[in-house]
């Protein structure tokens, strides 16, 4: 079957905040640069980024670039690269000036400076006291974000391909990355990109979890289609979680309807916080609230007919103080969770929000792996920001505010390596015969099945499977069993089966193709968590507890190592974390807490 | 509305920047959709092309549209939500 091939000097896949910064650069350095993506760009998840951007611009107060550093280190519990963390931190005044001069339109002081507010873990003078950094566009920050890198982008004469979706890496005998395949929603026409450099910004993969603050698109394609192609993913069995989502829909309940009198109750009606937390009760920090709801759901006295959530109850307090207090709570309950949250408690669960691991990159956005003993082997072609890269800015837990910050930094720092690596003359390589093969046949498949599994529920084995074994708090036992149902799920995940067969606006076809890239992310997550014996940031074991050896359960003599899973074989590997700034004494290691 | 309309329309519903829109989007395409007539499917095609914050603020009141079918698309939205929720 011959394929239709487009030429580009770049191809980037994923239109959200970093594939667009990525693209300004590329675009304006006069080379041909296409951008893929499922959705038109200002609809990519990006828009969802309310807090900010953060940045040591010291308008409101002195700050620095060091203090800044300090708290990314020790907000990522030390697992983050301390090269990556410094540079991303000394990068930020200048992407966020440059946004600024894209027409962004960044909150402002009286006398016209970018307004600056404090954020939660940034603090001045090395853990002091809070500090006012991060920069914001009202409540809308990633939506005036995109649209102002879009424009730039559109005045850059950067093509963009709308509603078409990536399928895979091609890369050739020699391991060099060449562009990728994709598909044309409207036609279902199978294209290959062939690219002299190739960009993933694809974003993260919240929705392999039951309940996600992520929205529907986030279903990780980069970390599948890298996944196909042998590439390793790291660290991904770190992922954020907020403590009260909506059980089933992922929908944020803002942590002021407890500070107004709302309080945790198991199926029982027992207010369990009282338990956990003698004096805070519900009011303790956003991980002892998360574990102790996980624990209760863990041991049986979870409400509902799985048994898989616990309730957040302010039917005592005054309707009016709700209404007038927590606004957006009533139609939050009744849209999301259909309950009148004046006269009933509203189910809640803790909800995964963000990915801190994904695909491997040094701080250039170049992606290495491992190679003959050397960790950072550039795998040429190939680059990464965002959510879906693993720098490693995060490390075991990202601070508010620094997800903005990284897409702007590392899809710039990834923009800038490819153009310098395409000047250096790197010419399009050969593209191998059997190029579109495999996307081809993963289609063809998908397409002519028949009595495979049903892609719904496939999914939502995956998402329940994760949410049970692999959520905020976690059990070795689970997770042995989560690992063994993971790859169940996976069995299935493999034999997708579609009812219909159209080749225009195949929506089915689509979200099977997603879920082949969902499962690899979850296979990924499940084994590396189960994998590290230690609690470390995100990453909360109950069999790893605080004790004077191991305080908060972090063991830096075993587990200072960041994890390197495998799809070819399902196996991991590990590689050290970089403890070296690049021009400033390293962030030693210590405790973490606030 | 042609198969091929009907399926572009969803995947823009079901593939917002937004959470709560893909989830109120899809629930009303599943349920209230079908019941629609040619001109509000027409209407309800165009509030999907709006910005996600727009359209959101629109859904929860927070803003009004002039288009008089739009409107009473988002009306029904509105109404469908509490529906759906009983």
């Amino acid at each position: 079957m011959s394929i239709p091939v487009l030429k580009f000097d770049a191809v980037i896949v994923g239109a959200g905040g970093a594939g667009l910064r990525s693209a300004i650069q590329l675009s304006e350095a006069g080379l041909k640069t296409a951008v893929l993506s499922k959705v038109f760009p200002t609809r990519s998840h990006t828009v969802a980024a309310q807090g900010g951007v953060a940045a040591s611009l010291g308008n409101s107060e002195e700050d620095h670039w060091t203090w800044h550093m300090y708290d990314t280190v020790k907000g990522s519990d030390w697992l983050g690269d301390q090269d990556a963390i410094e540079f991303m931190c000394r990068k930020a005044n200048e992407v966020v000036v440059e946004l600024e001069h894209y027409g962004m339109p960044f909150d402002r002081t009286d006398d016209g400076k970018i307004y600056q507010r404090p954020f939660g873990g940034h603090m001045s003078n090395f853990g002091e006291k809070p500090v006012r950094r991060s920069c914001a566009a009202a409540d809308r920050t990633g939506h005036a974000m995109l649209h102002a890198m879009y424009q730039r982008n559109v005045k850059a004469n950067t093509q963009f391909f709308v509603e078409w979706m990536a399928l895979d890496l091609i890369r050739d005998e020699e391991g060099h990355v060449i562009g990728v395949t994709a598909m044309e929603m409207e036609t279902g026409q199978v294209v290959i990109f062939h690219s002299r450099a190739t960009i993933f910004a694809t974003g993260g993969a919240g929705r392999i979890y039951y309940s996600s603050t992520n929205a529907f698109i986030n279903t990780g394609d980069g970390l599948g289609m890298a996944a196909r192609a042998g590439i390793p993913l790291e660290d991904m069995e770190f992922w954020q979680f907020h403590p009260t989502g909506v059980a089933g829909a992922g929908v944020l309940i803002t942590e002021g309807v407890r500070g107004e009198g709302g309080i945790l109750r198991n199926s029982s009606k027992e207010r369990f916080m009282e338990r956990y937390a003698p004096n805070a009760k519900d009011l303790a920090s956003r991980d002892v609230v998360s574990r102790a709801m996980a624990t209760e759901i863990k041991e049986g006295r979870g409400c509902g007919v799985n048994k898989d959530y616990v309730l957040l109850d302010i039917t005592h307090l005054d309707p009016a103080t709700i209404m007038k207090r927590l606004p957006g709570i009533h139609e939050i309950g009744i849209q999301f969770a259909g309950v009148d949250c004046l006269k009933e408690p509203l189910p809640v669960v803790p909800t995964c929000h963000y990915q801190m691991g994904g695909i491997p990159t040094h701080y250039s956005g170049r992606v290495v792996v491992p190679q003959n003993g050397d960790f950072n082997t550039v795998v040429p072609g190939f680059y990464a920001g965002g959510e879906c890269a693993c720098a490693s800015v995060h490390g075991a837990n990202r601070l508010g505010t620094n997800s903005l910050l990284d897409l702007l930094v590392f899809g710039k720092s990834a923009g800038d390596s490819a153009v310098e690596d395409l000047k250096a003359g790197k010419a399009h390589r050969d593209l191998p015969k059997d190029a579109a093969d495999k996307a081809l046949a993963r289609i063809a498949a998908i397409d002519n099945r028949k009595g495979g599994a049903n892609v719904h529920e496939t999914r939502l084995a995956m998402q329940r499977t994760m949410q049970d074994h692999a959520g905020v708090f976690r059990f070795g036992d689970m997770l042995k069993q989560g690992v063994e149902k993971i790859l169940e799920v996976e069995k299935a995940a493999r034999q997708l089966e579609i009812k219909d067969k159209s080749m225009a606006w195949n929506t089915a076809r689509s979200e099977a193709l997603e879920m082949e890239n969902l499962i690899e992310v979850a296979k990924a997550t499940m084994i590396s968590a189960e994998a590290r014996k230690e609690s470390r940031g995100a990453h909360v074991r109950d069999d790893a507890p605080d004790t004077e050896e191991f305080p908060n359960g972090r063991n830096d003599k075993e587990w200072l190592k960041h994890t390197l899973f495998s799809p070819v074989d399902n196996s991991i590997t590990y590689k050290p974390v970089n403890l070296q700034p690049l021009t400033v004494e390293t962030v030693a290691l210590k405790t973490r807490s606030y | 509305m042609e198969r091929k309309d009907y399926e572009r329309l969803r995947w823009r519903c079901i593939r917002r920047a937004l959470l709560e829109l893909d989830i109120t989007l899809t629930r009303f395409l599943d349920d209230g959709f079908s019941s629609l007539d040619e001109v509000q499917q027409q209407a309800f095609v165009a509030l999907a092309d709006l910005e996600d914050y727009d359209l959101w603020d629109l859904i929860t009141g927070k803003a009004e549209i002039d288009d008089p079918v739009m409107s009473e698309v988002v009306a029904m939205l509105r109404k469908s939500r509490v529906r759906l929720a009983e």
